[in-house]
């Protein structure tokens, strides 16, 4: 670890002036990932910015018909997916953050963290091997190599890695818009714009500029919000990262699917909006087969090793699931909650 | 580069200088002497180091120490002497979470245990203030959590223990929830034909 | 003049008795290698960090350490050219930094001693290795094999009994399988580390070890100094799994840093990225296996052929097929062990080695047999029950295998279980049951010697070298002691874990317990027969124990038998298991509540084993690459339910060691894993021959 300079942050504004000014300047929030970086020597900043005790942790209840939140970048992941609005309104974004990483990890990470976080691949956490997003150029060892986590969906020749957050992957099904503050203002960017696919910069995991800060996290509550829920697919039944993940919201009218949102996890660079599979579904009669239908359409393009090509199967069965869940909680409405 | 903090562990008020690169878990252990959270992984990967921060569990290698300046730490062995009866503080007061590790020998080798041990307080804590968990079915049920084994296992989920003492370990936060009593009400359960439920 | 021992009655031995240690444990109080301060004598303590190589094979050109030497707090670094030399340099994994060759990627090239951690990881990071790197081999698939000359624990390398070909020849049924283990870490929580001292006259070592006595053994002749110039004291360990069962290199490094700085301690924490090259591991075994049965299962011939790797720099082969040549009954046998000597970490001791991979490939062979003659599982072990150890001839100690499977398929509720695989469904998930038995043999140990002081008013000290790992050592050994005494436990004051007690053996094949338990008995006999029933505050006895059980004339085991219910996600194939029950023959239990838990732990990690464990290492590069508790899984919590145990009751053996009782701390592990795949395969129809039996074999 190099040695560094700490700088407790005042306020957002000179937070973002000090780090867009330096480029080995860091944010640090919940630390959770970082301080597992600074050790690993993945990142090696000179300054750290430590942005958790700005008064970015609340959660605000938006006016609106069907209720909205503001989320605080420094809300914590446990006092966010126990917040009632977030339970009764978003489920998929309380199950999703519950089905991540473990109870002490969750009082320590944040909201902007979270979704910040960046891929486990075990070639990425190990500086001895090539690595294109650690080091641009030096190559892919993943592609040739351990494969069981990798991404099977908008790879490229040059990174198959897959985001780790199950978080990001609730957000995406229930399109939030994140707030971000940058040296020229605030801006939104939709969730689903945050992170991006590598190409041939792996290196960028997300469109955020250097110095740009997340304040805060913006979702709109409706019907279809609170038909939602998440599922986690992993070897361990818990504190394991996803194989596969499922973030679903299904608005049923009788039988006819009024609406519904997909989101993959463990399957690419980022949380995988299946607009595909979503618009194959909108308005069509639901039914278990049609959402099998639906998911392979999506998994066309999906390009597999030996060691992940059982994620195309997981991934759809795991849809189907969740579909299910939802459209029976529905059309039985007296039967308990979702899981 | 050195930078000048305060921290509070287990009652004791510390200032000392630390490298900004300290892990709160190094502040503890190295400087401070407090070695009763562990280094398990020093990756946040095992739960070793895990300490009530500011009341509730949190892990300590994960964390910069000076990014806690200030801050209320209390570890396994600050629990001592915190048990509910006043007049048992000092030597023999075990925290009633300590006392039900032993008493269902919730642990063999001891190194997870102290981030065990506070990771059950704050569980306990969680529970009361209705926090849900991944295997809470209905989320729009507020208030206490009943801790049911389901719920135990998955919320002590963050605590790895690889001489395998779950068993001992659900038995003690099962008691110290109140949901079973303590050793002395049921003698058969130490028999060679202790029965453990088969869970669903 | 010393007697053996004579076997004792119970008292103390059977019931409960609090552990001895439990308060400090769980207050924190108990102090493991890295937590000893100015009052055990580690003052201002430099930081010692390892620099491992990042090549396969090859040798060292230069190590540069200007950069880490500009580093504040960096004191010194010690590679090849500037360590201490030592007086042997025999054992390659030991002797680190003694030449430039390296011999598997992650190998220590350099140690960083600075005044802080944090100065000391940033060292090791600065220090600037220049290699010549040559070709290198890291997988077994394809490599050339050979037979060692014999296997782990002394076991004949290939070992044949009876005519295997007739046997085949003609035989109705045959199972013919390869079956195969990955690569595990035992994964103590408590990473490998050493606090050292170096006076100028003597070495002291705060060692997270099995073993203090071994290491000063091991240590003394390498470092050109006598056994009784070093100290090893491990008071509390982390737990080992056999992985701190012999000394390791980082251990060295921290004799060698101490040495190069007198006077001052040096702290090593390995961390547990290092801990996947350096601290040993369970290798990946391949085993052939062939049963041939009559049509009511009745085996004719039974055929393991185990292929291992191991690393050039030093050969340790895994006895995987060994314990197919005492299980079961058949009029041929045949075993055979090859091993592939690749540029890799070197192998060690894991719980159970050999009988864990052994007996996960013979107990689902035997699944499998079962099925093809549509015989009970349990009744084919049945059948197949040896009336005398297969391998010696001798007469079993006390072979209650049967009552094992029958209790436990009582306890189970086996009757009544479908024998067809895929017929059961529970909502979502299919539904599975699994049996296999589980074996491991009882070693003795020679060479323990104890000490019994009296200490007046009825109270004695009794002293052994051995070490509580957490299995409970600490509060059996007083147990015993107090029975053999004939006094309450409170009575005795027990000293282990340091080489300023008598020699020790290891606390490892499961034989910890009974070895030095024979040497405190035989002591405290020796006591009464000098000095009588009350001797005098001040008078002692010492006795080493060089024989008890008679191994000539008897086949000592123990057995067990695991059942496993598993349910399989039938949308993601996701495996949970529900229930596990293990039923064990182990002679005397010498203190119910810390057995149990021993019996528990084996069972979790022959559960985590089952479902998760998997060390994967890159051929290209040479090392594990899923070297952190995030990538290598073992079971958490919520992976372990309904978990139960039960020993035979009047289970004494007196002909195993003067206390009754044989070793618990590695059964619990051999077996589950079979258990577990064989309960999968009934939910499903699918057979996984290879370990870990994870969601994507089920998911379609």
């Amino acid at each position: 670890m190099k040695e560094l300079t700490y700088v407790r942050a005042d306020d957002a504004a000179s937070a973002v002036a000090t780090v867009s000014a330096d480029p080995h300047a860091r944010f640090l929030g919940g630390g959770t990932n970082l301080v597992d970086h600074l050790k690993l020597g993945v990142a090696t900043p000179s300054t750290l910015v430590d942005v958790s005790r700005l008064p970015l942790d609340t959660v605000e209840v938006l006016e609106g018909d069907r209720g909205g939140l503001r989320i605080g970048a420094n809300v914590r992941n446990s006092d966010l997916a126990a917040h009632p609005v977030v339970r009764s309104t978003f489920p998929a974004l309380s199950r999703s953050l519950l089905a991540g990483a473990s109870g002490q990890i969750r009082n320590q990470a944040t909201t902007g963290g979270n979704l910040l976080q960046r891929t486990r691949c075990v070639y990425f956490q190990d500086v001895t091997t090539p690595c294109n997003k650690r080091e641009p150029g030096s190559g892919c060892s993943a592609l040739e190599g351990y494969g069981r986590y990798n991404a099977i969906l908008g790879t490229s020749a040059d990174c198959v890695a897959t985001h780790p957050s199950d978080m990001a992957v609730g957000l995406a099904a229930l399109d939030a818009d994140v707030v971000v503050l940058g040296p020229d203002g605030e801006r939104r960017v939709p969730l689903a714009d945050l992170h991006r696919l590598p190409g041939h910069h792996p290196e960028d995991d997300t469109t955020l500029a250097h110095g740009e800060l997340i304040t805060a996290v913006e979702l709109r509550g409706s019907e279809l919000t609170r038909h939602s829920t998440y599922y986690k697919a992993r070897d361990r039944a818990s504190y394991a990262f996803a194989l596969v993940s499922v973030a679903g919201a299904l608005e049923l009218d009788g039988d006819v699917v009024r609406d519904v949102r997909i989101a993959w996890g463990g399957v690419a660079h980022k949380p995988w909006r299946a607009t595909v599979a979503e618009q194959a579904l909108r308005g069509e009669v639901y039914s278990e087969d049609a959402v099998r239908a639906a998911a392979a359409e999506e998994l066309r393009a999906a390009e597999t090793g030996d060691d992940n090509a059982f994620k195309v199967a997981m991934v759809r069965n795991a849809t189907a699931l969740v579909m299910h869940q939802l459209a029976s909680k529905q059309q039985h409405p007296q039967q308990g909650g979702t899981r | 580069m050195d930078t000048s903090i305060t921290l509070t562990v287990d009652g004791s008020e510390h200032t000392l200088d630390v490298d900004t690169r300290t892990t709160l878990l190094d502040a503890l252990r190295e400087r401070i002497g407090a070695t009763a959270p562990k280094k398990g992984c020093d990756h946040g990967q095992c739960g070793s180091c895990t300490v009530l921060l500011e009341g509730r569990r949190h892990l300590t290698c994960l964390a910069l120490a000076v990014a806690h300046d200030g801050d209320e730490i209390v570890t396994a062995a600050g629990l001592t002497g915190s048990a509910a009866d006043p007049a048992s503080r000092g030597e023999d007061a075990l925290h009633p979470v300590q006392q039900a590790f032993l008493d269902h020998d919730g642990y063999q080798c001891g190194y997870c245990t102290p981030g065990q041990i506070c990771s059950a307080v704050g569980v306990l804590d969680e529970a009361k203030q209705g926090h849900p968990s991944h295997v809470t079915d209905d989320l729009e049920v507020g208030g206490d959590v009943e801790l049911t084994d389901e719920e135990i296992r998955e919320r002590m989920s963050g605590n790895l223990c690889r001489c395998g003492a779950y068993v001992g370990i659900l038995d003690a936060v099962r008691q110290a929830a109140g949901q079973t009593p303590g050793r002395g009400v049921d003698p058969a359960r130490h028999t060679h034909d202790h029965e453990t439920e088969g869970a669903r | 003049m010393t007697q053996q021992a004579t076997p004792v009655e119970a008292r103390s031995m059977g019931t409960h008795l609090d552990r001895a240690d439990g308060r400090e444990k769980v207050t924190g109080h108990a102090r493991y290698a890295m937590e000893h301060g100015a009052d055990d004598g580690v003052e201002a303590p430099l930081t010692a960090w390892l620099v491992q190589s990042t090549i396969a094979r090859g040798r060292v050109v230069r190590v540069d350490p200007a950069a880490a030497l500009a580093h504040p707090g960096v004191v010194s670094v010690l590679d090849h050219e500037s360590a201490p030399r030592l007086a042997d340099t025999e054992d390659r994994e030991l002797a680190i930094l003694q030449d430039d060759r390296v011999g598997l990627r992650g190998q220590i090239v350099a140690v960083v001693l600075a005044e802080t951690p944090e100065a000391a990881r940033e060292g090791a990071r600065l220090v600037h290795v220049a290699y010549d790197e040559e070709p290198h081999r890291a997988s077994l698939e394809g490599a050339e094999t050979y037979a060692p000359e014999s296997v782990n624990a002394g076991h004949e390398t290939d070992w044949a009994d009876g005519d295997v070909a007739a046997a085949f020849a003609g035989a109705a049924v045959v199972v013919d399988q390869r079956y195969s283990t990955p690569h595990e870490h035992n994964s103590p929580m408590e990473p490998h580390a050493a606090t050292a001292l170096w006076d100028g006259e003597r070495l002291t070592l705060w060692d997270s070890t099995q073993a203090v006595h071994a290491v000063a053994k091991t240590f003394a002749p390498m470092l050109g100094l006598e056994a009784a110039q070093i100290t090893v004291r491990a008071p509390y360990v982390g737990g080992g799994f056999g992985s701190k069962g012999l000394p390791h290199a980082p251990e060295m490094a921290a004799a060698l840093a101490a040495l190069s700085v007198p006077g001052r301690p040096v702290k090593l924490a390995v961390t547990r990225q290092q801990m996947f090259a350096l601290t040993g591991y369970r290798t990946e075994t391949v085993s052939h296996v062939r049963l041939a049965a009559e049509p009511d299962g009745r085996l004719l011939g039974i055929e393991q052929h185990a292929v291992s790797q191991t690393s050039a720099i030093k050969e340790f082969t895994e006895q995987t097929a060994t314990a197919a040549r005492m299980m079961y009954a058949a009029p041929a046998r045949a075993t055979t062990h090859r091993v592939a000597a690749l540029d890799v970490a070197v192998p060690s001791w894991m719980r159970a080695p050999g009988e864990m991979p052994g007996m996960f490939a013979q107990e689902v062979a035997m699944d499998e047999l079962a099925f093809a003659c549509e015989v009970d599982p349990i009744e084919l072990r049945v059948r197949n029950e040896p009336d005398a150890d297969p391998e010696t001839g001798n007469p079993w100690n006390n072979r209650r295998l049967v009552e094992c499977l029958e209790r436990g398929a009582e306890r189970f509720g086996w009757a009544g279980r479908p024998s067809a695989p895929g017929t059961v469904q529970d909502g979502d998930w299919w539904v599975g049951t699994g049996v296999a038995a589980a074996t491991y043999p009882t070693l003795w140990m020679p060479g323990n010697t104890a000490r019994v002081e009296s200490l007046g008013g009825g109270r004695y000290a009794v002293s052994i070298g051995a070490v509580d790992i957490g299995t409970g050592a600490r509060t059996v050994l007083v147990q015993i002691a107090a029975d053999a005494l004939g006094v309450d436990p409170a009575a005795v004051d027990l000293h282990i874990g340091d080489t300023d007690q008598p020699a020790a053996t290891v606390a490892g094949g499961s034989a910890g317990t009974g070895s030095w338990g024979t040497a405190i008995v035989q002591t405290v006999q020796q006591l009464r027969a000098d000095h009588g029933e009350h001797p005098d505050a001040g008078v002692a006895s010492t006795a080493t124990a060089e024989a008890y059980p008679d191994m000539d004339r008897y086949a000592l085991h123990s057995f067990g038998a695991v059942f496993a219910e598993v349910r399989i996600h039938r949308w993601t194939g996701e495996l949970r298991a529900p229930r596990l029950l293990g039923v064990y023959s182990s002679g005397r239990v010498v203190n119910p509540m810390t057995a149990r838990s021993q019996f528990y732990g084996g069972l979790v990690m022959g559960l985590s084993g089952a479902l998760f464990e998997e060390s994967v290492r890159d051929p290209r590069f040479g090392h594990v690459v899923t070297q952190d508790l995030a990538t290598y899984h073992v079971a958490s919590h919520a992976d372990v339910h309904g978990i139960e145990v039960e020993w035979l009751a009047d289970d004494t053996d007196t002909l195993a060691t003067p206390f009754g009782g044989r070793g618990i701390g590695e059964i619990g592990i051999v077996g589950t894993a079979a258990a577990v795949a064989n309960a999968a395969w009934h939910a499903t129809g699918i057979r996984v021959r290879d370990l870990p039996v994870t969601a994507d074999r089920f998911v379609r």
